[in-house]
């Protein structure tokens, strides 16, 4: 009897041994990131308040605080609102983006001195955000399409399981031929991500720290650090608070809310 | 017990409701290269402005309420010492409309070399001669927000008159500009009520808005007539106006593709004329393996009053180039010409900033006036007026 319950789990462990074997690496890196995404999906809106500490490669630092509001939207990228309140010459300038998934985004800046609702080009994807070492692909909105995935190994990373997957921008203009990121295998967030110029070498390395779960759902960092291997530069971006579920309608992102934001 | 409880709702309110005060000071020095036309102008001036902001919002954010006061002394030229309630406003904002009533500033319009569709404000041009500079407006200003665009309504119950040079402030006309005196065809002068009208929508990569003004022209015509000490002056002349305007952009990729297209009618000048500009804007983004944005602006300037024209820009090309370095203390430079296609007027300017310390920036602009034929009665009075000026703003 024992001998059938052994050969029974043998044949078992190896058709699922077969199963995983029949699951290529671009499949499991594909299903991790779609696990991701559904996890982090319903927050149907937020705001937040953050803090940049740009770097130089003296160490010399400056500020920016910003405040951003977010409306989610399904099947393509979300909208966002942002609110320059430091440094105090750019106070008030506001910038919005309706990001697509593999279209060119739509993006608005509001100029207040000039009073002046400027629609911008959205190709300098891998340009600088506020003088940061965070480019605007950086912070747009994550979505599935946006990348092809190859799944790479299982690791340890700051004590934690991670898998480490690859992904390929599949959307036109990024500054990025690769990027290598280390999820974890509990949140399903990214711990660390390095990021891959154009001529395939390392360009940048982003870790994000002190993840806290919202509404018993959504983990969020409060910590990321950006640092630029080619310029020595790095910036710390610290996400002060986030608040969910602030009934906020597309009324909230369109250019008129733009010239009024504050 | 009242007091107390007067006290400690003061206090509640005053830290539920976001009451906030910015702004900024600027220090401003203006060298001209060479000896003015007249005697009566300056080599070097010396300026300082004020721009504080109170701004009061309430009713979790759908209402709010907006006070900017400007100030400025010039050193030599006193109708630059001017000051200005540039905005003092309430905002509503409801589900699908929004209602602001006070003094504000508008703008509509995508070109960059001039902005013939913006007509709502007047320009204050002692601030600057490229006309950007506006001086606050009294409107009511309701605007019906539909998803097939927003449409903006507005009663404009006062009118203000441009802001010109004095007789010692340079960037003026031979005969200076009497603001004392002006010219109204209407018999309410100032108290004229203009209307105004804008459509403005956005689909996909195209950006447009359709509008109309009937009331006061911001852009005064001009008589000859004498001061009160019998200097001959030019009076400027403020008749009724009708424009329908169009402002178009398409966004495809690097490209911006731009026009504003005005149709103006002027029964007292017997006018009906057609004026645009025309354009695209292309950036390089990251040029020379740099997080520099090279960017080309080129926009084609039209009038078809010809040499009629009310503006020096009737048949005129501008160029400019704008370098943007993207870097943590926001540096860029603008180089711009604009040239007469029929003359070999050539106006050329420069515009450099970045921020210096944290609440620091610095500003340098210049312009150069070349080849101005003495027939350009516009912009020959500025032949000798080139100038560079350094200013430096501190922001609260």
């Amino acid at each position: 009897m024992k001998g059938i319950i052994l050969l029974f789990s043998l044949v078992a462990f190896s058709s699922l041994a077969g199963a995983a074997l029949a699951e290529t690496a671009e499949e499991k890196g594909l299903a991790i990131a779609v696990e991701a995404d559904k996890r982090d999906q319903g927050w149907t809106d937020q705001a937040t308040t953050s803090k940049m500490i740009l770097r130089n490669s003296q160490g010399a630092e400056s500020t920016r605080e910003i405040r951003g509001k977010a409306l989610e939207v399904k099947g393509d990228g979300d909208k966002s609102l942002t609110i320059f309140d430091t440094p105090r010459d750019v106070k008030g300038t506001a910038f919005l983006s309706f990001t697509h998934t593999l279209k060119a985004d739509e993006q608005w800046l509001y100029l207040p001195a000039l009073k002046r609702v400027k629609r911008i080009s959205s190709s300098n994807k891998s340009g600088p955000f506020m003088g940061s070492e965070f480019s605007y692909e950086d912070i747009s909105s994550q979505e599935v399409a946006k990348y092809k995935y190859k799944f790479i190994k299982d690791d340890k990373f700051d004590g934690r399981d991670v898998f480490v997957i690859e992904r390929i921008p599949q959307y036109k203009k990024s500054g990025y031929t690769k990027q290598i990121a280390w999820i974890d295998k509990e949140m399903y967030q990214p711990l660390k991500i390095e990021f891959y110029d154009r001529k395939k070498s390392l360009l940048k390395t982003l870790t994000q720290h002190d993840y806290k779960q919202y509404l018993n759902k959504y983990w969020r960092p409060a910590r990321l650090e950006m640092v630029n291997h080619q310029t020595g530069k790095s910036t710390t971006l610290l996400w002060k608070s986030y608040k969910f579920k602030n009934g906020f309608s597309k009324r909230d992102f369109d250019r008129n809310s733009l010239k009024r934001a504050r | 017990m009242n007091k107390l409880l007067t006290m400690t709702l003061l206090i509640c309110s005053s830290s539920l409701w976001a009451n906030e005060w910015s702004g900024n000071i600027s220090f401003e020095a203006k060298y001209f290269s060479q000896d003015a036309l007249n005697s009566s102008q300056y080599n070097e001036y010396g300026s300082v402005s004020i721009q504080p902001e109170w701004f009061h919002e309430w009713d979790g954010g759908k209402q709010s309420f907006t006070f900017v006061p400007f100030a400025r002394w010039d050193q030599h030229d006193e109708k630059r010492t001017h000051s200005d309630i540039r905005e003092l406003s309430w905002l509503k904002v409801f589900k699908e409309s929004e209602l602001r009533v006070g003094l504000r500033k508008v703008y509509w319009g995508v070109s960059e070399s001039q902005h013939l569709v913006d007509v709502i404000n007047q320009t204050d041009l002692v601030e600057n001669m490229d006309g950007e500079d506006k001086l606050g407006q009294p409107m009511i200003n309701y605007a019906l927000i539909n998803d097939w665009g927003t449409v903006d309504l507005f009663i404009l119950p006062y009118f203000r008159e441009r802001t010109f040079p004095g007789v010692n402030g340079r960037l003026r006309t031979a005969f200076y500009v009497d603001t004392s005196n002006p010219v109204y065809e209407s018999s309410d002068k100032e108290n004229h009520i203009d209307f105004a009208a804008r459509w403005s929508h956005n689909l996909g990569d195209w950006d447009a808005g359709l509008s109309y003004f009937d009331g006061t022209s911001r852009d005064p015509s001009f008589v000859t007539g004498v001061d009160a000490s019998s200097n001959p002056v030019l009076r400027p002349v403020y008749n009724l106006m009708q424009q329908t305007g169009l402002d178009l952009q398409a966004t495809k990729d690097a490209w911006l593709w731009k026009i504003e297209v005005i149709n103006r009618k002027i029964k007292a000048e017997n006018a009906n004329y057609i004026a645009a500009t025309a354009g695209f804007e292309y950036t390089f983004y990251g040029v020379f393996e740099s997080a520099s944005d090279i960017g080309l602006v080129a926009e084609y300037l039209y009038d078809d009053r010809n040499s009629k024209a009310t503006t020096p820009f009737e048949d005129d090309l501008m160029l400019g180039l704008r370098w943007t370095k993207n870097d943590e203390s926001d540096t860029s430079v603008l180089v711009g010409v604009i040239a007469d296609r029929d003359d070999s007027s050539r106006l050329y300017s420069v515009e450099a900033s970045r921020r210096i310390a944290e609440s620091l920036k610095l500003t340098i602009e210049a312009r150069l006036f070349k080849g101005i034929s003495t027939s350009d009665l516009l912009l020959s009075s500025f032949r000798q007026d080139d100038f560079v000026q350094v200013e430096l703003a501190y922001y609260f």
